[in-house]
């Protein structure tokens, strides 16, 4: 295993270890007990293979799980950034269908391999974008009822 | 027209004369006619023209596809949302055929073993011949697996009425640690995940002390509602998936569909007896193992198939057995996956999984009494998959054109729509934005755990299976502490131990097989050395 996905590897387990150890702590410490009777079970052996895990990974045996390369993650990083903004912000602030629409189409832009330079291609983005708000609106507010936090547009 | 509505007049009446006899095996067939209401025949259509173009398209694979389309179900009456569901379930897997033979791409993982000799039949210029063949064969497949779900499903249920708290809490282990270990490529890792999903399902108000249980956050006051979770563990990591693929690449190959006769086709398939007959037995048994997907039932299939051939050296050269055998076992998978989730609550495939929380959600509740509770709703579910299969193979073979050429959709395309569902989806079960922001935090962890070797289905699992294992688990510690121990009430009787003791065989041939696997590996990657430095 070479030194990238091993430390990915540490770091993920280390952190399910921790919520693991985490979980058990709370488990045993909260009142009161009967409501953790349950998760008391659960935790303990959450926490045993938690643990398991990360010694493998800190002695570099784990064989399962490629990690992510750089190149997977530069790719990645860009539209996780747009859809984190789009759910944790956007939708609240500028309503379900104006949040989901920009989104929509900044995500094409991002990973759409046809060329930027070209008008047609513009065309072709607005166009699908404009198809998707039309069937998520006809979906979800004129079928579903769907009462979102803001309008269509703000 | 007239013929059907004869037709289903006449089954009616018949299934009248059941309802009246009382015969439990013919059963099924008094709510025959409930298929063909207009809007339950409706839904019926509409799942599975859907499903067969979400099928096609990759990336989408019939869990997520369900997962999705669960929002949609809400106004619906049970049994119509689950005629929905079912529809997709069985179209989506038939549909990956589609883009696993015109582009080498699975549609879902159940298409594996297709795109082996499908795909080559395409490049040979029988890229209709080919979806035909697959679409017949998944059709006889689906049929002969439904017909097992309805005759070995109220066999099972009967059994299940024996079963008290200590036995219900061992099954729901049971369908956690079965998951979790034939699921997953690492035991361990799929072991941990089934224990997230059961922590992730504490969360919340306990149901008898109403003390507070991991409430870190408001949104998760009300604990982890199953849907937006089950659309954020199985679409976002798809939608990262696609990011993550690199966008200079060019879209795969697609092969034209030219023209070929249906009725060759069907001869074709009825010709080729042993990859019908040892597809079809094959998945159907693979189906009844809970936690083994289809994924393995056409792969197991094919290599079966192969091995009994006189022709064996044809196989992965564009042989039409190829095709026929990995088909008809991924579809036959489908009904059988379905009897440990109607009569145990035990869900066959990952799929299934997300149909249990279709039916949850419904007030719907799997097991021994579902049949004798909701049985318009059992019988009216499981018949729509049996004439689905047969809509399936209707409008795949029509419908092949079109669906390779929604597989062209680009990524780009496909990625933004599912986040646009998946949003809109989680919001609209409760119209609560905790609900997205559950779904968003868990897609987006499950995405980065999954590269690591933690899987979804066992964690789903937890997360439906845990209240199940609680309320019984406490249940049982109640009586057992007015009875006798809780050691005593849990660990004794022939039940208890026939359940423990399959959750440990079940571990253990896993922990085992992945051992032998290993072993294999080293061995393979040690003589590759010695050949290289050679």
């Amino acid at each position: 295993m070479t030194d990238l996905p091993r430390t990915q590897h540490i770091i993920a387990s280390g952190l399910v270890a921790a919520v693991g150890i985490a979980v058990t702590y709370i488990s045993f410490t909260q009142e009161p007990a009967a409501a953790f009777l349950f998760p008391r079970l659960i935790s303990t052996v959450f926490a045993v293979l938690a643990l398991w895990t990360f010694g493998k990974a800190l002695l570099g045996r784990t064989k399962v799980g490629n990690g992510l390369s750089r190149q997977a993650m530069a790719n990645i990083l860009p539209g996780l950034v747009v859809a984190l903004v789009f759910v944790f912000w956007a939708a609240r602030t500028l309503g379900f269908y104006t949040a989901s629409t920009i989104t929509f189409f900044i995500l094409l832009s991002l990973y759409d391999p046809a060329p930027h330079g070209e008008v047609k291609t513009w065309i072709k983005r607005v166009v699908i974008t404009a198809g998707f708000l039309a069937v998520m609106y006809g979906l979800f507010a004129m079928l579903l009822n769907v009462f979102t936090p803001r309008e269509i547009f703000f | 027209m007239k013929t059907f509505a004869k037709l289903f007049s006449l089954l009616t009446v018949t299934g009248q004369d059941i309802r009246t006899t009382g015969d439990a095996a013919l059963e099924f067939l008094a709510y025959f006619g409930d298929v063909f209401t207009p809007i339950n025949f409706g839904l019926l259509l509409i799942g599975t023209i859907g499903g067969l173009i979400l099928g096609a398209t990759p990336g989408l694979s019939p869990t997520m596809a369900v997962a999705l389309l669960i929002p949609f179900t809400f106004r619906l009456e049970p049994a119509q949302g689950l005629i929905l569901l079912g529809a997709a379930y069985t179209s989506t897997v038939a549909g990956g055929a589609v883009s696993a033979i015109l582009l080498k791409i699975p549609g879902a993982p159940a298409n594996i073993a297709t795109t082996l000799d499908g795909h080559t039949m395409a490049q040979k210029g029988q890229g209709a011949r080919a979806l035909q063949l697959s679409f017949i064969a998944s059709a006889v497949g689906g049929v002969f697996g439904v017909l097992l779900l309805i005759f070995l499903t109220p066999m099972l249920a009967q059994w299940a009425l024996a079963f008290g708290p200590s036995h219900l809490f061992w099954l729901a282990i049971l369908g956690v640690t079965v998951i979790g270990s034939l699921d997953s490529s690492s035991v361990v890792k799929g072991l941990l995940s089934g224990c997230i999903g059961l922590w992730l399902a504490t969360i919340g108000f306990d149901d008898i002390m109403g003390a507070q249980r991991f409430i870190f956050h408001s949104s998760v006051s009300g604990g982890i509602n199953v849907i937006p979770a089950l659309i954020g563990l199985f679409a976002i990591p798809q939608v990262i998936t696609m990011f993550a693929k690199d966008r200079r690449k060019l879209d795969a190959e697609v092969l034209t569909v030219e023209h070929h006769p249906i009725g060759g086709a069907i001869r074709e398939v009825f010709k080729r007896k042993r990859a019908l007959g040892i597809g079809t037995i094959t998945g159907s048994i693979i189906g009844l193992i809970p936690g083994v997907g289809g994924q393995i039932a056409g792969l197991v299939a094919y290599d079966q198939t192969k091995k009994m051939s006189p022709e064996r050296d044809k196989f992965g050269t564009g042989h039409s057995e190829g095709v026929i055998a990995a088909e008809s076992a991924n579809n036959s998978m489908v009904g059988p996956s379905l009897v440990p989730l109607l009569t145990l609550s035990i869900p066959g495939s990952p799929t299934a999984a997300v149909l249990l929380g279709g039916l949850l959600i419904h007030g719907i509740f799997p097991g021994s009494d579902l049949f004798d509770n909701h049985p318009e709703v059992a019988w009216t579910f499981i018949n729509s998959m049996l004439i689905g299969q047969i809509l399936m193979c209707i409008f795949g073979l029509y419908v092949a054109g079109l669906a390779a050429k929604v597989a062209q959709v680009p990524n780009a395309v496909m990625a933004a729509v599912v986040l646009g569902l998946a949003v809109f989806g989680s919001y609209s079960v409760q119209n609560s934005m905790g609900d997205v922001y559950v779904m968003m935090t868990l897609g987006t962890g499950m995405y980065f755990l999954e590269r690591f070797g933690f899987s979804a289905a066992p964690l789903v699992l937890g997360l439906i299976l845990g209240p199940i294992a609680e309320a019984n688990f406490i249940q049982g510690s109640m009586i057992a502490n007015a009875t006798s121990s809780v050691g005593q009430y849990f660990f004794t009787g022939p039940l208890n131990l026939a359940l423990i003791a399959v959750v440990v065989v079940s571990v253990g041939y896993s922990v085992w097989m992945e051992l032998r696997h290993r072993r294999y590996t080293t061995k393979d990657d040690a003589v590759s050395k010695e050949e290289a430095l050679s």
